[in-house]
Formats: structure tokens, sequence, C-alpha cells
């Protein structure tokens, strides 16, 4: 009996595993394997994603913040643009952020964001963004997720090949993508050859809090510089520049800017430079500039405006620059994990040209040059090429790296993701993208160790990607599962703004140092409140400083009179709350301005200038709570010659 | 004898955990509070257990119209308990170490239990009557003034031990370590009685 029921469950056995191989069989052809992608990306409610990407914003002047691999957007953090939603811009504290040497300027172009390095490799504390429009360079805080520092850079335009940082985060690097005459001067515009300069621009990055001083501007040849990386392990202390226009043609560049068959990619060797500098070396020159801090402990920032840069002359520190001859007017510049391989994607051509540190050494060391450019030595082309990806695909524009010895390259003209092998040069696998890819991230992909799980791809094409919402759309980005030989395509999700480049990293990296409120006790703003028993009004001439305290769900002053009509009125609020994701917002009827939102332990300031007798209400913005909707005041307004005393309360 | 005496010692000492670590814990979650808010108890003072829950929890309250949270110098039992605590370690380690040299019986032991269980019931007895009175006595003029389908006016008191539902919140209340200690130490002094009574009668 005992051995019946053995070889019965063993029979059973058999054809269950007969059973289930039919259906693994089955399932591959009717649909199973979309189900599967779907998991790929599927991040069940409650649970969060692996990685945190960075994209930027283009011409939104911002950057927002997603998860992958699900593509869900976090967060917009406003940059270079005025941002209703939280103020910036708009509150007093932060009106100086985005002051230049031209004045207020509310907006830029927000293009390549990149993280902050040690060794190589990324260590999450700030990530740097470049205003591609004013030329500007951002940093942001990683633990609060808010723009802490702008400082303008001088003697630029088309801020385009920044802002790229050493490995060790030493320096942010901003290279210019127009040049122009430097300084500045009225002058025909036909003689931009020979005459214009093109400055690259290297800000050192204080190693503690990161606070941005431009250190020198190699002021180069008139060329257009368009995308830059930094050496990295053996090649650190080298950046590495492409260039097109070497034609130096200032009209209808579309066509007389790409007639030379090779550009150049530049190679500066940043140290040597450095060395220069410090012993005295380059010219300063008058130059207005601003630097524009923000501080946390304040929460205010203060614009400086600098009037002197340090500009060095290519020609007074010999065998510091080189040219590399790259064809078809290169954009990504790009360098693999081991800083070995330099790629120029020749934006005009199908193939893609990857040059060797190594070779490029050796070709320096023997002296053996091609003539010069403007005095700086070109180096043959054969001997520094280690090799060319015969892509099959056209227009490459930008390559990332897995960390596992493959490229990935995007193709704008024939809108693909390329992965070829690093060393052997051939092609391994093609996706389609939908359409037009710019840029792709791989989180990490810039630095000595890519975590090459996810590949994004931004594109500039979105046509019938999604339901159609009239003529404007936003971008369309793909996810792409990279951790097998083949890449495969998983999700597509609508961008914000213009994404060109983008940045990502585990979220392990950020999320334990992501801030949750800010501590009122270590509120140092001059008008900030330390408990609402403090609040006040205070008259000094026109100006009414109005210090007020938000909890939920009253403001304290909530009844204010004496205002007069031509004063202008500084509602100086601090958020009370020590509580996670408890802000307070504030608006004022008819008030010039958007409104703020104040974060737990942040105060802010909101000016309203009254222009009419009443009793006007102000109330908070942000649901707050159960009695948000009774989270109101009053301000009495009375006529300028007035005699009505100031006076203030909260319940009486 | 000797065994008895010195688990005596190591019992009573064992209350002074309460002099580091919480006696009690009340926590409170709520779907929008992921990371629930919590009170531990000392026997010197509330504390929050992350930094600002006495603030948030005080400022929930206000709307169904709760005191705020007692300071130490708001409870007589806040400077009382310590003193008692101490007190009663110092007699148990005393009446112990009298043990080990062979002065007392293993009875005295038991009456150190005794007198330490009815003041720990007291404690408790006192506890819950501040629970009540902290969860019942509320503000007139409370922003929500709810009642129980009987119409009498709700109470939110939170439980003496275990979970209740408050509203939106799941309350829980435990002891904490310090309370685990003490807990553990009079368990100690009971065996120790027992431990102490078997050796003399076999000895006899």
């Amino acid at each position: 009996m005992k051995t019946f029921i053995k070889i019965n469950t063993l029979l059973i056995a058999c054809m269950a595993f007969i059973a289930t191989s039919c259906n693994q069989g089955g399932d591959s052809s009717n649909g199973a394997l979309s189900s599967n992608i779907a998991e790929k990306v599927y991040v069940a409610p409650g649970e969060r994603d692996e990685q945190y990407a960075f994209l930027s914003g283009g011409y939104s002047g911002n950057l927002t913040v997603y998860g992958l691999p699900s593509g869900r957007m976090f967060k917009e953090i406003p940059v270079f643009s005025q941002f209703p939603t939280s103020g910036y811009g708009y509150s007093e504290e932060t009106k100086p952020m985005l002051n230049t040497s031209f004045g207020f300027i509310p907006w830029d172009d927000l293009h390549h964001p990149d993280i902050s390095q040690t060794n190589g490799e990324l260590d999450g504390r700030w990530i740097f963004a470049n205003g591609n429009n004013t030329p500007r360079i951002a940093r942001i805080s990683l633990s609060t997720f808010e723009t802490e520092e702008i400082i303008e850079v001088p003697n630029s335009a088309g801020n385009h090949s920044s802002s790229f940082i050493t490995e060790n985060t030493e320096y942010v690097v901003a290279g210019t993508r127009f040049s122009v005459p430097v300084p500045q001067r009225d002058m025909p515009i036909k003689e931009y050859k020979e005459n214009f300069k093109g400055a690259l621009t290297f800000i050192a990055v204080e190693p503690e809090h990161g606070h941005l001083d431009i250190k020198f501007q190699l002021l180069m040849p008139g060329f257009n510089y368009d995308l830059s990386h930094p050496g990295r392990g053996k090649s650190h202390g080298w950046f590495f520049f492409s260039t097109y226009n070497t034609e130096e043609a200032n009209t209808l560049l579309e066509v007389n800017a790409s007639q030379n068959d090779k550009d150049f990619i530049a190679a500066v060797n940043w140290k040597k430079i450095e060395e220069y500098v410090n012993n005295g070396g380059g010219k300063k020159m008058p130059a207005k500039y601003a630097h524009n801090v923000y501080d946390e402990s304040t929460h205010t920032a203060t614009s400086t405006m600098k009037d002197e840069v340090l500009t060095v002359d290519p020609s007074e520190v010999p065998g510091a620059i080189y040219f590399l001859p790259t064809p078809k007017s290169p954009h990504g510049c790009d360098v693999d994990p081991s800083g070995q391989y330099i790629i120029g994607a020749g934006k005009l051509s199908a193939d893609i040209t990857v040059h060797s540190f190594d070779k490029m050494l050796a070709a320096i060391d023997a002296g053996n040059f091609d003539g010069d450019a403007y005095g700086i030595p070109i180096i043959k082309y054969e001997d520094v090429v280690a090799g060319t990806v015969q892509s099959g695909g056209l227009g490459p524009l930008h390559t990332e790296f897995d960390g596992k010895g493959n490229a990935y390259t995007t193709f704008f003209i024939s809108s693909e993701v390329v992965k070829w092998k690093l060393e052997t040069w051939e092609v391994v696998d093609r996706q389609p993208t939908f359409y037009s890819v710019g840029h792709l991230m791989i989180p990490g992909g810039n630095s000595r160790k890519p975590h090459g799980k996810y590949l994004v791809a931004m594109n500039k094409i979105t046509k019938d990607r999604y339901l159609p919402t009239g003529p404007e759309m936003e971008h369309s980005a793909q996810i792409y599962d990279i951790s097998g030989e083949k890449m495969q395509l998983l999700y597509d999700f609508p961008t914000h703004g213009e994404p060109h480049y983008a940045a990502g990293c585990d979220a392990d990296l950020l999320m334990n140092n992501s801030k949750k409120i800010y501590r009122i006790d270590e509120n140092m703003h001059p008008y900030a409140i330390k408990s609402p028993s403090e609040a006040k009004v205070v008259r000094e001439g026109k100006d009414v400083h109005i210090y007020m305290s938000t909890i939920r769900s009253h403001f304290t002053p909530d009844n204010i009179e004496g205002v007069k009509v031509g004063d202008k009125v500084y509602f100086h609020i601090t958020n009370h709350e020590q509580d996670f994701d408890v802000p307070h917002g504030f608006s004022m009827i008819g008030q010039g301005t958007s409104e703020i939102l104040v974060m737990p332990g942040q105060t802010k300031t909101s000016l309203w200038e009254p222009k009419r007798v009443g009793v006007w209400p102000f109330y908070c913005t942000d649901f707050c709570s159960a009695l948000h909707q009774e989270m109101q005041g009053y301000i009495r307004v009375s006529p300028a010659n007035s005699n009505i005393e100031l006076s203030w309360s909260l319940d009486e | 004898m000797k065994n008895a005496s010195i688990l005596m010692i190591v019992g009573s000492a064992l209350l002074l955990g309460l002099f580091v670590f919480p006696m009690w814990n009340i926590r409170l979650g709520a779907p929008q509070y992921p990371e629930p808010l919590g009170i531990d108890i000392h026997i010197n003072g509330l504390q929050g257990e992350s930094e600002f829950d006495i603030q948030n929890i005080d400022g929930l309250n206000h709307y169904i119209g709760m005191k705020v949270l007692p300071k130490p110098d708001e409870m007589w039992e806040f400077s009382v308990f310590p003193k008692v605590v101490l007190s009663m370690a110092a007699i148990g380690i005393l009446i112990g170490a009298l043990g080990l040299l062979g002065k007392i019986s293993s009875v005295w032991f038991l009456a150190w239990f005794v007198i330490m269980g009815i003041l720990g019931a007291l404690g408790i007895y006192d506890f819950n009557l501040w629970l009540v009175d902290y969860g019942s006595d509320l503000d007139p003029n409370a922003i929500l003034k709810l009642v129980n389908p009987d119409g009498t006016p709700m109470v939110y008191n939170p439980p003496l031990i275990g979970h209740k539902k408050l509203l939106n919140f799941d309350a829980f209340s435990y002891p904490r370590l310090g309370g685990i200690m003490l807990g553990i130490g009079m368990l100690f002094s009971l065996i120790a009685f027992f431990i102490g009574r078997k050796a003399t009668l076999k000895a006899n």
C-alpha cells in the first residue's frame, strides 16, 4: 500500500512538472512577457522606488525629481525660475537668488545636472546644474532638495558645456557655447574670427559647505564649446570639451559651422593650470557677476556682486591644452568609468569616435603634432583614436556606461539607443526610442561606479505617445532594463519642461539624509519668532513688519489694524510646526506676488503694498488640517492720512 | 541562602533601571502618521519617543480639548516616584546584604516583595486615574465635541495596557525596559524568598 502511494505521488509530481513546462512554453507566446515587464516597473502602493532620477527641466528652469523604475515624479525643485508653488523667487528671502549682473532674471534654461562625487563615486551631497541662457551655475542641497547657491559666469554666453564636476568635486566646470568678445565691447559681428573668445570656467567647490568661487577662466579660441566631462581614475586632472564651429562662422551656422570634416575635443590639464594659477599665473580682469548664497539657518539668500575674475591665456601655459580631432561637430563628450576612453559623438555622423587617454599621453610625449590652432597643439587623429563604433545609426549624441564594459549611445536622427562594447567597439544591441532621443541617463553613469540596472532615454519629440493635449505636449522618456545582454523597453513616462541631461543614484544614498523639518530653535532668521507669544507688528516709517506665527490652524495675530494705503507690509511668517510634512501657506488678496509656502520651522516673508482702503482677508493656502478653512485673518487698511494706531490680536 | 540573597540584591538593583529607561510607553498611530507618535513615561517625567512627539500630540489633542501633557513639575508623582523607587532599591539591596551575612531570614524578601507590590499597585491605580482624568476632563470650548451613540461625551483616555481605538488613532500602551526591569526585579525577590526558605528548611 505504501509503495503504491509513493509511486502515485511520483506520478502526480511528474504530471505537474509536464503541465508547468507546457504552461511556460505557452505563456511566452501569449502575452505573459508583457505582464512580466509590468512587474518590473510596478512599485506597489506604499513601496518606494529603487533609485532617484534628477531630470533637468530645460526651459522650465527647474529640476525635477523622479523615482526609478516607476517614473513617478516626486518634486520639482525651483532653481533658475520663479516658482509660485513655494514662493521661490517671490519671497523676500529668495528674490536675491535670481539676481544677476543684468538685474533680476526670473527664468533660465536648466540643462545638465551632475551629482557631487568623492573619489569618482557619487556622494549624494549636492547636485549642480547650469543656467544656459544667462550663464549661471547652481548648487542644490540633497538634504533639503532646495537651491542653496547660484553663481553667475562672466565672459560666457550660452553656458552649455556645464555643469560637470571633477571626480572629487574640486571644480564644477562651465564652458561657453557661444564665443563672444572678451571683455564685451561694441564691435562689428563680422570680425568674430580671431577676436571672439570661448571661456572655460573652473569654479572651485569649497569641500565642507560646497560654496562656489571662480578659480580661473581659460580664454580659448572662438569655437563653440558644446559638452564636457571630467577625466576620472587615470585621467583625473584632465577635462574634455567637445567643440563645433571650429570654422568660426558668425552667421548661418547650420551650414557654415558644418564644413570642417573634423572639429576638436579639447583636452585640458586643469591640474597644470591650477598650479600655474596658484603660483601667481593668470591675469585679473574686471568682470561683473552675481554670487547668490542661501543660508539654511537664516532661511535667507544674499546676493553679492563680484567685480573681478582671473583669466588664463592658453598660450601662457604650454603643455596644458591639446586638441583631439573628432569628426562631424561632436556633441557628447563622455569618459568611460576607467577614465581611459573619451567618446566623441559626431552628431552629423553615423559613427562614434573613441579616443584613448594613454595614446593621447604617448602622442604628447612624442611631440609629433598635426600643427596647432591658435598655438594649441593638434594631436594627429590616428595617434589618439582608439577605435570607431560603426553604429549603423545616425546622429549620435550622448554616451553613458553600465560599469560592465558596455556603453550606451543615443542616436537623435535614427531615434534609438545603441549598446556597444568598449575595447571591441562592436554593437551588441539597439532599441528604438519614441522619438528623437536627446540624452540618456544611467544612475552613476557618469562616474567610476555606474549602477547599471536602468537606463532612461529622454526624447525631444512626443507626437502620439500619450493622449493628445493640443499642440504643446510634455516630452517623453523611456525606461529600459539594461541588466541583461539585450536592453528591454519597460515604460514610457512624460517629463516636465525639456530634460536634457539627468543624473541618478541609488535611493539609499539620499533617502536617510533627507530633512523632515527645520528646527525652530536653530532658526536664525532676523524676523523669526520662537513662539506665537512673540508675535508683534512694528512700524518703521512706511514699512510695517508683521512678525506672524502659524500653527494648526491659526495665524497669530489674525486681526491687524493701523495699516495705511501706501505702506509696505512685510509678513514675516514663522511656521511653528515641528512635524514632518505640515507646511502652512500664506496669501493676501490683491497682492502682486505669489503665495508662499512655509515649511515647519522656517520663516518666509511676503510683501504686500495695500492700495485700497478696506478690511482685507488673508488665508493659509495649504490644506494643513481639518480646520484649514478656518485659518484666515483680516487686516484693516485705513487712508494714508489716518491716525489709527497699529494694533493686533488673536482671540480677543 | 547565599544564592537567594544575591538574587535579592540583583532584583532590587534592577529597579534602578527606571532611572535610565522609560517605565511605560503610549504610542499613537494613524493613517497619516505612518511613523507613530509616542510618549515614553519615565519616573521623573514624560518624553517624546521622537524629539517633537509631545508637542505634536499636544497639537492634535487641542482639537478635542485635552489638556497639554504635564511637565515634570506639574505632577507630584514625578518627584515622589524617584524617591520611592530609590528607597525601595536601597532597602532591597540592604536586606539582601544582611541575608548574605546571615543576619536575617528570607521572610524579609517576601516582605519587600509585598510592599513593592502594594506600592506598584498604588502607582498603577494613580496612573489610571491620571489617564482617565486626562482623557475626560476636556475643554468645554473644544473644537471637536464628540459624543457616544448614547449621548454621553466621548472620552479619550488611552488604555492602561494593550490597544484601544481613539477616533482615527490606534493607541497602544505597554511597559518599556524600565518597567520590565522592575517586574523582573520583583520576580527575583519572590524567587529569592522561595530559594531562601527551601535552603532554611533543608538546613533544619
